[in-house]
């Protein structure tokens, strides 16, 4: 059927809109109890009665029609160009039953464009809890609406919402305050000038900073002679604004809703004078993070030992049920061991999701945010920064959009910036590797081990050069602060299982998908390489160390090893290696490494895989990663090639350097410039060297 | 008693009489920050910054250099 129909989803931050649109359209997009977890619109589709077909779109909350921050623009841009391709047939305003009052702002500016409306009251399972009780058809009879009360955790209330949507065109688009009370004979001659346009629509276009760049500007010509007005005038106005759409708010609410305020007060103020104590509150997160470490690092051992052990096994199964040939070889060499490269680190990852997720779910979050506002500002950061720092460990892509609801923007591009310093989960994969070849498994205390405290120390750097060059690029950049900072404090909430079970499959998913395929294309590429070489020294190896082995120069039954090593040294592969080698030797490296550094360019995660699959090109053996990465030996010096010197400044190098395509490509979107990506990509990676090179010189 | 909101103390209801509209973002009185609104002082951060207030219901948490410019008349009941 082509009988499509545009429903638009809009509310204020946290008021449940993603989770509605989970239920309408079975999709799962990422709920948290955070205000601003949505930057960007969203598309889905939902099947209503009678066939018709709704294209859903789930958009950033706001708080009001009124701009103030980027993902909040993406709405108003929306409802304000009719042109646009999803422009809605109908608003769906989505309010929370606990906040219905300050919700209610945004629904009576939405209804007053002339949009056809439908009010949805969420989270109705809290009704009883807190003792609100609400007279539905009234409220529907004084807002001009009609209402959904549902609940999306229990999923009730959906039915009679989908059946408002089909019968839209019966719902009533008589505005429900008249805004031009604030200044009867300004609107008057907005009128008269503008006979076509929709006041309220006029007016917004006239307050708002925001860039119309797909209005019809025909339309709207000569609309900034009513800008000449005073820009406190203006504000004068709107504040008037505000308060008539207030008053009828509280005049509506007042015969239509109670709430029994004692039944209210109760496991939030209790927990908010605990977890933002001046000291409880520190030392709670502090805890908190130490155990997201101690589980990350022991208690996911076991099952990435499995893994590991299995992808071993297979590539041996491989190797002997499989005909001989170059196809089995590329399997076994190549494709297996790049791939569990990956899938090992995925028991790591899936930790790391999770308690980022309960951390969101719970509303903890905005108390973290609270608690090092004052901290973070002495360092040209705002507490809101604590967000994209937290969730960075995750992946910077999401963090960096996640500065979008930062008010500053002096303070959102110094996060943008320093964002990819935090330890994210592509980091992960090569901390872990070297540091259980070069950190000796000891407790310290008899309680911590000591690798895993080596890990919380590279976090710890991580953070902390974040902070640091925050701290220094408050200092150089010169961009006038225009510092507001509001953040809402939601109800704390137990956490569904549901949502952050689908949010860690999903980000795991997408994490193993996204990696599992630049993995694969360098693991082929690798594999060519490595068993090919160019001229007489590739094809003769055979020969010529037969021919060493026959003078004496080892014994018979190494023949093998110094076969592959020999044809490894003399593939392209090995070519290429020796042309960095002199930039990566002062590092401590091998050239194999210093390959591997350079595939990790397009994604960090690549390194390990990559280490796999050039050490195993030509092994017979099975043999995990862990095991073959050990007995590599340093063609210089003799000794193992991952020792502690070699071990530090890699750990170093991979902390500070900036690998990540994927970033630096969000960066250049989210600040509209190259200029910053590549401040980044020549400082970040610059620094990195020179540490890296100074770690491995005081070392050795 | 008339004085500015950042000098309640922890617990404190008041009333709001008036702000200095240019220093006051809208958004915060999209929140209900509004005259004639309670607002209460839930919890102030270590260093005294950010104040996490109720407002008429709303939990939210701004600046004491915003706070300042919010004019509150203290209600004399704990
Ligand atoms: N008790 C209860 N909680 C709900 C309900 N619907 C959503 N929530 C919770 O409310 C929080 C916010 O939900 P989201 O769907 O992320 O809200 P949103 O409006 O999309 O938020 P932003 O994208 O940040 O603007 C989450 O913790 C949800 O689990 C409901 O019906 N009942
Ligand atoms: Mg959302």
């Amino acid at each position: 059927m082509s009988k499509q129909l545009n429903v638009a989803l809009i509310g204020n931050p946290n008021t449940g809109k993603t989770s509605v649109f989970n239920q309408l359209t079975g999709l799962k997009q990422q709920v948290g109890n955070y205000p601003g977890i949505t930057v960007e619109k969203k598309e889905g589709v939902c099947k209503l009665p009678r066939g018709v077909k709704a294209h859903i779109l789930d958009l950033p909350g706001t708080y009001s029609l009124n701009a103030s921050s980027l993902d909040e623009n993406v709405v108003i841009e929306l409802l304000l160009n009719k042109n646009d391709k999803d422009y809605p047939d109908v608003a769906v305003v989505i309010s929370d039953v606990e906040n219905l009052k300050r919700n209610l702002l945004l629904f009576t500016q939405i209804k007053d464009l002339k949009i056809p409306t439908i009010l949805v009251i969420n989270m109705a399972d809290r009704m009883e809890r807190k003792a609100i009780t609400l007279d539905v058809e009234k409220l529907e009879e004084r807002l001009e609406t009609k209402i959904a009360l549902v609940s999306s955790r229990k999923n009730t209330g959906f039915e009679h919402l989908k059946e408002l949507i089909a019968n839209y065109k019966s719902l009533s688009v008589e505005p429900c305050v008249n805004a031009s009370v604030i200044a009867p004979e300004y609107f008057d001659r907005l009128r008269k000038a503008f006979p076509k346009q929709d006041l309220y629509k006029l007016w917004l276009v006239i307050t708002q900073d925001v860039n119309f760049g797909k209005l019809d500007r025909n339309e709207m010509q000569g609309i900034s002679s009513f800008k000449t007005e005073s820009k406190s005038n203006l504000k004068r106005l709107q504040q008037k604004e505000t308060i008539v759409r207030y008053q009828f708010i509280n005049g509506v609410l007042k015969e239509t809703l109670s709430i029994d305020h004692l039944a209210a007060k109760d496991l939030r103020s209790r927990l908010d004078r605990v977890l933002t104590h001046k000291v409880w509150g520190y030392v709670i997160f502090l805890a908190i993070l130490l155990l997201i470490f101690q589980a990350i690092y022991d208690w996911s051992s076991y099952p990435m030992d499995l893994i590991d052990e299995a992808f071993a096994a297979a590539g041996e199964w491989v190797r002997n049920t499989m005909p001989p040939g170059a196809f089995t070889s590329l399997i076994a060499e190549g494709i297996l061991p790049g791939l569990g490269g990956i899938v090992i680190f995925i028991p790591q990852i899936a930790f790391l999701f999770l308690f980022i997720s309960i951390l969101e779910e719970s509303g903890y979050m905005s108390r973290v945010v609270f608690l090092m506002d004052r901290i973070m500002r002495r360092f040209g950061l705002s507490g809101k920064s604590v967000v994209p720092l937290v969730s960075g460990t995750a992946c910077a892509i999401p963090a960096i959009m996640a500065t979008r609801n930062i008010e500053s923007w002096k303070e959102r591009l110094i996060t943008i910036l320093v964002t990819p310093f935090t330890t994210c989960s592509a980091r992960l994969p090569v901390y872990l590797i070297i540091i259980s070849l070069v950190i000796p498994d000891q407790k310290v205390l008899y309680i911590f081990s000591l690798q895993s405290l080596v890990l919380m120390l590279l976090y710890l750097i991580g953070f902390g050069t974040a902070i640091l060059s925050a701290w220094v690029l408050d200092r150089i950049l010169k961009i006038k602060k225009r510092t507001f900072f509001v953040i809402e404090m939601p109800n704390y909430k137990l956490p569904l299982f549901k949502n952050v079970a689908y949010n860690v499959i999903e980000k795991t998913k997408s994490f193993v998908f996204g990696a599992g395929k630049i993995i694969l294309a360098i693991s082929i590429v690798l594999w060519v390489l490595a068993s090919n070489g160019p001229g007489e020294n590739f094809t003769n190896a055979e020969a010529n160390v037969t021919a060493r082995m026959e003078a004496g120069a080892f014994p018979q039954d190494e023949l093998d090893k110094h076969i592959s090593a020999e044809k490894l040294e003399y593939s392209y592969i090995g070519y290429m290696g020796k042309a960095i080698e002199p930039v990566v030797r002062p590092l401590g490296y091998d050239w194999k490494i210093g390959i591997a550094i350079v595939s990790s360019f397009a994604a960090r995660e690549v390194f390990v895989g990559t280490l796999a699959t050039i050490y195993s090109v030509g092994s017979d053996e099975e043999e995990t990663i862990k095991n073959r990465m050990a007995g590599e030996v340093n063609p210089i010096l003799g000794g193992p090639l991952f020792n502690l010197a070699s071990g530090i400044s890699l750990l170093l190098f991979y902390a500070f350097a900036m690998q990540c395509m994927s970033t630096l490509a969000i960066v250049k979107r989210e600040t509209n410039t190259w200029k910053w990506p590549v401040l980044q990509l020549v400082i970040m990676s610059g620094f990195a060297y020179v540490v890296a090179l100074v770690a491995y010189q005081l070392l050795i | 008693m008339i004085t500015s909101l950042d000098t309640l103390k922890r617990g404190q209801k008041a009333i709001i009489l008036e702000f200095t509209l240019d220093q006051v973002p809208l958004k915060l009185l999209e929140m209900g920050c509004l005259p004639g609104n309670e607002v209460e002082l839930v919890q102030i951060a270590p260093f005294k910054d950010p104040m996490y207030l109720n407002i008429n219901g709303s939990h939210l948490a701004i600046r004491r250099e915003t706070a300042c410019h919010i004019t509150v008349e203290t209600l004399s009941d704990e």
